[in-house]
């Protein structure tokens, strides 16, 4: 693991340890980020881990990029990959996949001569890692999904897509932490209160995280919180 | 206890939004920046009231806004000529000003540059989220009432209304004045992946002229001019700088700013200066920038240069 050095600015370098997207990366991802933010301590301004690199920004009145390159330099040295929970905390979704809030349920199962049933059992079948938070929020891209699963995003995107959306872009999987405008493809819902900037920790997944959907039915659903109304078509 | 002096806001214009220094150390849970978009004259407006650097000011984008004083008050007006005025008399900005109970600070239409930063004696009370009153629309943090929102007509502003010892001088010396009428030239320095443009389209980048389109604000101000190709072999989504200029399929290229999204997958053709970002934050649409390639110890120096002019001032 050579990890690349890449400038990103005045206070800030870009550190690439893959071309690609590799889950081996993602142990090596979280132990940099851990010991960066001890090397770097109070000069620390902002860590943005993602799929293959962490963007590290410091205090430039502190750091030169050279000071910053060497503190870098000196992590990267020490680095080892963090097996230490396993590559991460294994954190349970509860997921209702129902077509009423998981309208493509029925187009991904019909691609694959599949019932919904089990494009639902497909999709609770893997482990994901949560690669980035982005977008909104909250909001985690977490792969891989299985190649059938893998579905592209809708040509034209959701005015709303409701809170607690689970959904499939290609070979990425989220659930969506409040209402807002969305193109990906809609499978279910959780009842799992994904952000709150009142609780700590205030998001429910962080980057390095392992992710399991459990299928729970409507009864459990309501029972847990969840708003059952079915995604409304907006004419677009 | 004496109660903070209070502006009313009798019309709020098209947008204008409380910002501090911005909300640091979240970018990894998906959350924006925020902050001042002309971060220098946002310090300047503080630095006149002696102000901590990231106290809260109002950001006024365009002009449109009226507000009327509720007691007397001390206030400051930095960047850009929005045809500011005080009861009808004009105001210039770079100045702190004395407002009495009654009188009507009213923003017009832009004469130079667009973005204008109204100080208060200790900053502007807001609602804080996650460390900071930076006012983000899209994520519902931070105002001068929470959740993000805006300024609206018959809201009230309260400064700290913090007495302290002003600087003998009201004025920023004129050296420090940036002049939003002359052309802009802003600085670039190269990253990684500006060697996947091909070469024309690098020579084009540093020598033709970029219009600033209408698609412009908060998140990023996109360029207009010739298409720039990229020959990058596809891209993850990374962590992306304030500043990263970002080059969709179009050839045309994004300027990041301070509520950017927290991650992107277009290749970049380097990343703004501050002193260039702060530039940028006041041209106005269809005005003609050009971008200089630079290095990072130069725009670095750069930066501390004007930081410490800020920072000295206050401090006498």
């Amino acid at each position: 693991m050579t990890p690349k050095l890449q400038n990103a600015g005045i206070d800030a370098w870009l550190v690439r340890f893959s071309e690609r997207i590799d889950p081996a990366v993602q142990p090596w991802i979280n132990a940099f980020c851990q010991d960066c933010r001890a090397a770097f301590g109070g000069l620390l301004v902002d860590l943005v881990p993602s799929y293959t690199t962490v963007l590290v920004q410091y205090d430039p009145w502190q750091l030169d990029d050279a000071g910053a390159r060497r503190v870098i330099e000196r992590v990267l040295e020490r680095l080892a990959p963090d097996r230490s929970r396993g590559g991460g905390r294994l954190v349970e979704i509860p997921v209702w996949y129902d077509p009423s809030v998981g309208p493509e349920l029925e187009r991904i199962a019909a691609r694959n001569d599949w019932t919904p049933q089990q494009v639902a059992e497909a999709h609770a079948a893997c482990e994901y890692q949560v690669f980035a938070l982005g977008f909104v929020p909250g909001f985690a891209f977490m792969g891989m999904v299985s190649p059938q699963l893998a579905t592209p995003r809708l040509a034209t995107p959701r005015q709303k897509v409701p809170r607690g959306s689970i959904a499939i872009a290609e070979r990425q999987t989220s659930a969506y932490p409040q209402q807002t405008p969305g193109g990906w493809n809609l499978v279910g819902r959780t009842p799992v209160v994904l952000f709150d900037a009142e609780r700590t920790p205030m998001t429910t997944l962080e980057p390095g995280d392992r992710v399991r959907f459990t299928p729970i039915s409507r009864d459990t659903f309501i029972k847990l919180g969840g708003d059952t109304s079915p995604v409304e078509e907006v004419p677009q | 206890m004496s109660l903070a002096a209070a502006l009313r806001v009798e019309k709020a214009g098209p947008l204008a939004l409380l910002q501090d220094g911005g909300r640091f150390g979240v970018r990894h849970l998906g959350i924006t920046q925020g902050g001042p978009m002309d971060w220098h004259a946002a310090g300047w407006a503080n630095a006149l009231l002696g102000n901590e650097p990231g106290a809260a000011v109002l950001e006024v984008t365009i002009g449109g806004l009226t507000l009327v004083a509720e007691a007397e008050l001390t206030l400051s007006l930095c960047g850009a000529d929005l045809s500011a005025s005080v009861n009808g008399q004009k105001l210039r900005p770079w100045q702190r000003f004395t407002l009495q109970a009654g009188d009507r600070l009213a923003f017009g239409m832009p004469r130079c540059g667009v973005r204008a930063y109204l100080g208060a004696c200790g900053g502007w009370q807001g609602v804080p989220a996650l460390g900071s009153v930076a006012c983000v629309g899209r994520e519902g943090f931070g105002g001068h009432k929470g959740g993000g929102r805006p300024l609206d007509d018959g809201d009230q502003l309260q400064s700290e209304a913090r007495s302290q010892p002003l600087h003998l001088f009201s004025c920023v010396p004129p050296e420090y004045q940036p002049d939003y009428g002359q052309p802009a030239e802003l600085g670039v320095i190269p990253g990684s992946q500006t060697a996947f443009f091909d070469g024309a389209s690098l020579y084009e980048a540093f020598n033709a002229p970029w219009q600033v389109d209408t698609r412009a604000d908060r998140m990023g101000i996109r360029l207009t001019g010739p298409e720039l190709v990229c020959h990058h072999p596809g891209m993850v989504s990374e962590g992306l700088a304030a500043g990263a200029i970002q080059v969709p399929p179009d050839g045309q290229p994004i300027c990041l700013m301070n509520d950017r999204q927290t991650i992107g997958g277009y290749p970049r053709l380097g990343t703004l200066t501050p002193l260039a970002r702060a530039r940028l934050a006041q041209c106005q649409t269809g005005e003609t920038v050009r971008l200089r390639a630079t290095g990072t110890g130069r725009a670095r120096q750069e930066y501390l240069v004007a930081q410490k002019a800020i920072g000295s001032f206050q401090s006498q």
